[in-house]
């Protein structure tokens, strides 16, 4: 299996980032860090952006994953990052099987509101929940990976190699992933769906693997970003949050993986400054420039790369 | 026996509230097929504006309590004409004809923009327009008791309905909408001015939200973020009706409304997400709600 030339792309860029890591100041690495969290849930948006859905709730899975890395150290005493990764996607993976159910029989704004709901749900649920804080969350404990123990738990170095990696394995999977059968079938069910079913595949079923799959990578996302911000808050579910997410997926556009991870890193820099620079109109811009790409760019940034290769050649 | 009533006086105070929050929405839905996120923005201009004025007016001005309803009414109305009007013609006029999702996407860009301009306006401190709620009393029914502004709002709900349902169905507008809900390019065809009737249908729209915004202002202390929570609930309500139905958000309304009732009454933990819950439940059984159509697949 050789590696695309795209591909080789993404594990060059993740070597950058782990060499530039022993160079630049915490915050940096901390908003990388941040940034690639934030580019797996957007993926998981991506694919189902793909398969002509709009979800306003992958919060949900987003929130599922810090929460159980912060509830697997704090009530399991689990302490390794990778374990409590993985419980998150566990548990992520079974609510999304059983959502999946009854979510893959809407569409359009239906899906769209049903998985804001059920989003809300959980946020309500944590909200009421004494014992986790409530409105204000909770300290995710110290963490181990593998045989390390990172300074004080939250190295800020240690997580971002930790995202890198994770990233980096996450973006390679999905890379194979879009142009594999089920993930160029998504595709085909977004311009018609009745003539897929013409084809001999059942969109039920594509919808639905896509579906589970979309959950468990933002729930992997969730986990890094609580792992590397060291708390966990019920806003992770709130449907502006989610809202958040299909804004980096609509900046950066379905036309490759690396797009998701180049948006959120815009975003989250923006972010940074915009919110010090101008706290009471953050939103303002955001929504701005969210009607701009709307309007001018509406396959997303990658867009311009592709159309000065075209140009080129 | 008590708490039956407390649920039954509970749910209808509670239901017509969220009749008057989805009307708006419904009706927009209905013409133009646009959902519109920021209604909960329009929402929040309403109770802003209506706060504001009361503020004035109680503050030396006068004291009349009719004066000040009718200063709610005049001020929400006006207010969220005139935002229909700009979010209108500024932003969805360039948008037509696109995805029904994609709608979603920039009537939430316009919610985002919204949301920070009242900021500007308003600053983030609470406005209190408390004046015309504590004029109003309260009244015993039975062994319980209501407060006199809550049930004007009931009033005022049945009211905003039943012109909504005189205006759809007994006016020459209205004929024209339904024809255009029927069949947009039919109607074009019969020479229908579709925009003109959108930017109507906007603006109606946005009207009754600001006037359930404005009618809540006395009510609630307005900060900012009032219309972020105010909307999904808005949706749950439309949704499990059926979307662009005004008889469904009145039924769902009341569904909803007592639904929340009986959890606050009986199992309070769960008052957050019954919303919720009652709209998936609807639509695990009625994709499209129990008053929404279902629409033929294209093949």
């Amino acid at each position: 299996m050789a590696l695309q030339k795209s591909e080789i792309m993404l594990v060059v860029a993740a070597a950058v980032i782990t060499l530039l890591s022993f160079a630049v100041p915490d915050w940096l690495a901390f908003t990388t860090t941040l940034a690639i969290a934030s580019a797996m849930v957007v993926l998981g948006v991506v694919m189902l952006m793909r398969a002509g859905l709009v979800s306003f709730g992958q919060g949900l899975y987003y929130c599922i994953g810090g929460y159980a890395v912060g509830m697997g150290g704090r009530f399991l005493g689990i302490t390794d990052a990778l374990v409590l990764i993985g419980m998150g996607v566990a548990v992520t993976v079974a609510l999304a099987m059983l959502l999946g159910l009854l979510l893959t029989r809407y569409r359009e704004i239906f899906f769209a509101m049903l998985t804001l709901a059920f989003s809300m749900i959980l946020y309500g649920i944590l909200v009421k929940s004494q014992n986790l804080g409530s409105t204000d969350g909770f300290g995710v404990g110290n963490w181990t990976l593998l045989w390390f123990d990172p300074e004080g738990g939250k190295g800020s170095k240690t997580v971002l190699w930790l995202a890198t990696a994770v990233g980096l394995a996450v973006a390679l999977f999905l890379n194979r992933y879009f142009g594999s059968a089920i993930g160029l079938a998504c595709e085909a069910i977004r311009e018609n769906e009745v003539r897929v079913e013409y084809m001999g595949m059942s969109r039920r079923q594509i919808l639905y693997i896509n579906y589970v799959i979309a959950a468990a990578i933002g729930s992997i996302g969730g986990s890094l970003t609580s792992l590397a911000a060291g708390h966990v808050d019920p806003t992770m579910a709130y449907w502006t949050i989610s809202g958040e997410f299909v804004f980096i997926a609509l900046l950066g556009g379905t036309g490759h993986v690396a797009a998701s991870f180049i948006a959120a890193m815009i975003f989250i820099m923006v972010r940074t400054y915009a919110v010090e620079l101008f706290p009471n109109s953050w939103q303002l811009i955001l929504g701005t420039v969210l009607l701009l790409i709307i309007l001018f760019l509406p396959k997303g940034i990658w867009s311009l790369f592709t159309r000065k290769r075209r140009v080129a050649s | 026996m008590l708490t039956v009533w407390a649920i039954l006086i509970d749910g209808l105070i509670y239901a017509s509230w969220l009749f008057l929050v989805a009307a708006g929405l419904t009706v927009i839905y209905g013409v133009m097929r646009i959902l519109n996120m920021a209604h909960g923005s329009l929402y929040a201009l309403g109770a802003y504006a209506a706060a504001s004025a009361l503020g004035w007016y109680y503050n030396g001005v006068g004291d009349q309590l009719w004066i000040a309803l009718a200063m709610i009414a005049a001020c929400a109305v006006m207010i969220g004409a005139l935002a229909g009007v700009i979010m209108e013609r500024g932003v969805l006029r360039l948008m037509y004809g696109r995805d029904e999702v994609l709608m979603l996407i920039v009537t939430f860009a316009m919610l985002l923009i919204l949301e920070d301009v009242m900021k500007l306006i308003w600053g983030t401190t609470p406005y209190f327009a408390y004046q015309p709620y504590a004029a109003m009393g309260r009244f015993n029914i039975g062994v319980l008791t209501v407060s006199g502004y809550q049930l004007m709002v009931v009033g005022v709900s049945v009211v905003v309905g039943l012109a909504l349902w005189f205006w759809l169905e007994r006016t020459k507008i209205g004929k024209i909408l339904r024809s255009i809900i029927h069949d947009r390019e039919v109607s074009e065809a019969m020479g229908v001015n579709v925009r003109r009737m959108f930017t109507i249908t906007f603006m109606i729209g946005a009207a009754l939200g600001a006037i359930a915004g404005g009618v809540t202002a006395p009510i609630i202390s307005v900060v900012p973020g009032v219309g972020v929570e105010v909307i999904v609930v808005a949706f749950a309500v439309v949704v499990t009706g059926g979307l662009g139905s005004i008889t469904g958000a009145a039924i769902g309304a009341l569904i909803v409304g007592l639904a929340r009732a009986v959890s606050i009454h009986t199992m309070p933990e769960l008052e957050l997400f019954i919303v919720y819950a009652v709209m998936a439940s609807v639509l695990i059984f009625r994709p499209h709600g129990l008053f929404g159509q279902a629409v033929a697949r294209k093949i």
